[in-house]
């Protein structure tokens, strides 16, 4: 690993224990899952709170029912499962008792991705951060490491309305200070010659490549883009202008989720050259979690090589 | 056995439900869409619901202990809003508004635009879950609210609608009402034709259900099974109420094509005169 790497740590611990955290001081949350709470940690909560925490069992569609029916008598809900149950499964359960409700739903999802490995494709869903940004009234997080994921949990507490958060079940390195704020992205990394903007698994891989640019003379910023909706576009516009283009490195499908995102709100605004690695249009396979990442195209050689197209691109080098 | 109800209170009810009905039809006929054939066979249990058993008030739509009614079945909303309006939750004269732009009276019942609402329901099968979780907060708070969900036939055929109902007996939340609008049609034909739902009564038993089958046209039948939910105290409640699409309009009465599809300008003159006529009450 890299000097510009934390430790890695468990998102979804973080997430069990800053639930616990909130549960003691606000008598109000009650918790729901659907018979994964071991592994998305909402156990944690369910052992020391039982008569706030519902195991529904496996009906994804009708715990979003449920935890909507809560939340309209004044209660803050969170619903965890994994991302191709909260988001695929139960998709028009959280568009329409959630969030056509206005329902104070709080989904963490946990497993999204490819990185949830040797499940296989039917598991990793690369297409919900893209579903559910397109839900009016939702707020969708992509949390980078264990003391985001933190600052997540709470934040989307502290906001009345419905929230999609996205966590990955591998162990990822700390890379932010916990300092997430709804509607601001991070920068890890200042630089003028491009612009890494990442969520998830992949902002450690950016800040890697970002390290091992600066060492050939190519100043690379990186902006922790884990507000996705609400999306820091000052921050994008102020990427695009300062450095000329932007690499956006996301765990999902390219074709709906951040990389689409960014290119839309710069060629709006800003038109850079923007370039997206991603998982292209396809479903992911069994395998190693890691390996995974390298094979669908998100390898750091793969960052690099776009990374130098861009630079490229922008006549910064031969 | 509860006591049969006053001459006066069945006479009122029949009434209400009449003039419901004539809404009903005014409302989809302006509309020119809509759905009368399931707001029609619907009406007498709104009816109940509305003017006799819901702990409600218009003068406080937020009261905290009020009963909780989710349509889940929210295409029935003309049924719903007449009925509201009638017990005086908002004018009557919006109800011409109905489907119309900028109207809070939705095609389907809307929360966020009428706050009377309990749960914004259309697509099937999340009404129910909504209840649930509303039951669940009652008991959860030791209050005394008790919430009701009228469910299509239709959206029997929907797994959702079973995990919900699962829930509901697996919590023995018997603050719950599952009140079934049981006419028989949905949009293309016959349940039983498409995909059958028999025997209904059963399946709600064998989901933990204290399970009533009743008229869902006849007033002492619909109030005794209601005043049955209420004593019942270790379960929830199902209350399979046999309707008939179309109720009280002879043409639309048992036709599948009332579904969705209101009534042309002859239709609604026609209808509207039947449901004018004075009818052979039973009080």
């Amino acid at each position: 690993m890299s000097a510009v790497l934390g430790k890695s740590e468990s998102l979804r611990d973080a997430y069990g224990k800053t639930l616990l955290e909130l549960g003691g001081k606000d008598p109000n949350l009650i918790v729901l899952d659907a018979d994964l709470s071991g592994s998305t940690r909402t156990v944690l909560f369910g052992q020391k709170y039982p008569e706030r925490f519902f195991n529904v069992g496996v009906m994804e569609p009708t715990m979003m029912s449920i935890a909507a029916g809560l939340a309209l008598q004044g209660r803050t809900v969170y619903a965890s499962t994994f991302a191709v149950f909260a988001a695929g499964q139960a998709y028009n359960f959280v568009r329409q008792s959630i969030c056509y409700n206005r329902a104070n739903v709080k989904i963490v999802a946990t497993h999204g991705g490819l990185l949830v490995g040797p499940d296989g494709g039917t598991h990793q869903i690369v297409e919900d951060i893209g579903l559910m940004r397109g839900l009016p009234g939702m707020t969708v997080i992509v949390p980078a490491d264990a003391p985001s994921t933190r600052a997540a949990t709470l934040e989307v507490a502290a906001r009345e309305g419905p929230a999609y958060v996205r966590l990955t079940r591998e162990n990822l390195p700390t890379v932010t200070d916990g300092s997430f704020r709804i509607g601001t992205a991070a920068e890890l990394r200042s630089g003028s010659d491009l612009t890494i903007v990442a969520v998830g698994a992949l902002v450690a891989r950016g800040l890697e490549v970002a390290e091992e640019l600066s060492k050939v003379g190519v100043s690379v910023r990186v902006l922790d883009f884990a507000s996705v909706k609400p999306c820091d576009a000052p921050a994008l516009l102020r990427a695009a202008r300062d450095t000329g283009a932007i690499l956006v490195l996301e765990e999902h499908s390219v074709l709906t989720g951040v990389g689409a995102l960014v290119a839309a709100t710069t060629s709006e605004n800003y038109p850079v050259p923007v370039r997206r690695v991603g998982v292209p249009d396809v479903f992911g396979e069994s395998g190693e979690a890691w390996a995974l990442l390298d094979r669908y195209g998100m390898s750091r050689e793969s960052i690099r090589d776009e990374a130098w197209e861009l630079l490229r691109l922008r006549g910064k080098v031969q | 056995m509860p006591e049969t109800p006053p001459v006066e209170l069945l006479r009122s009810l029949e009434l209400t439900a009449r003039e419901i009905r004539k809404e009903v039809i005014r409302m989809t006929f302006a509309a020119q869409s809509g759905h009368p054939g399931g707001s029609l066979s619907v009406t007498d249990l709104v009816t109940a619901l509305v003017f006799h058993e819901l702990k409600i008030d218009p003068a406080r739509v937020d009261w905290p202990e009020r009963d909780r009614l989710v349509l889940s079945k929210g295409h029935a909303s003309p049924a719903l809003y007449a009925a509201l309006a009638l017990r005086g939750f908002l004018p009557r004269a919006e109800l011409a508004s109905f489907r119309k732009l900028g109207s809070r009276l939705q095609g389907h019942v809307d929360r966020t635009k009428l706050p009377v609402i309990e749960a914004s329901t259309g697509c099937l099968g999340q009404g129910i879950g909504m209840a649930v979780g509303m039951a669940l907060d009652a008991r959860l708070r030791s209050a005394s609210y008790r919430t009701y969900a009228i469910l299509g036939d239709g959206e029997c055929q929907a797994g959702p609608t079973w995990e919900a109902l699962m829930a509901g007996g697996h919590y023995r939340l018997s603050n719950l009402v599952a009140i079934l609008d049981r006419n028989g049609l949905e949009t293309d034909g016959t349940t039983e034709s498409i995909m059958g739902i028999e025997p209904i009564a059963d399946k709600f038993r064998a989901f933990r259900y204290h399970t009533l089958e009743i008229d869902g046209h006849d007033f002492p039948q619909i109030l005794a099974a209601l005043e049955e939910a209420r004593r019942t105290t270790d379960a929830p409640t199902a209350i399979v109420a046999r309707t008939v699409k179309g109720k009280g309009v002879s043409f639309m009465e048992g036709k599948h094509q009332y579904h969705g599809k209101p009534p042309n300008a002859a239709e609604a003159e026609r209808a509207l005169a039947e449901l004018s006529r004075e009818p052979e009450g039973r009080a």
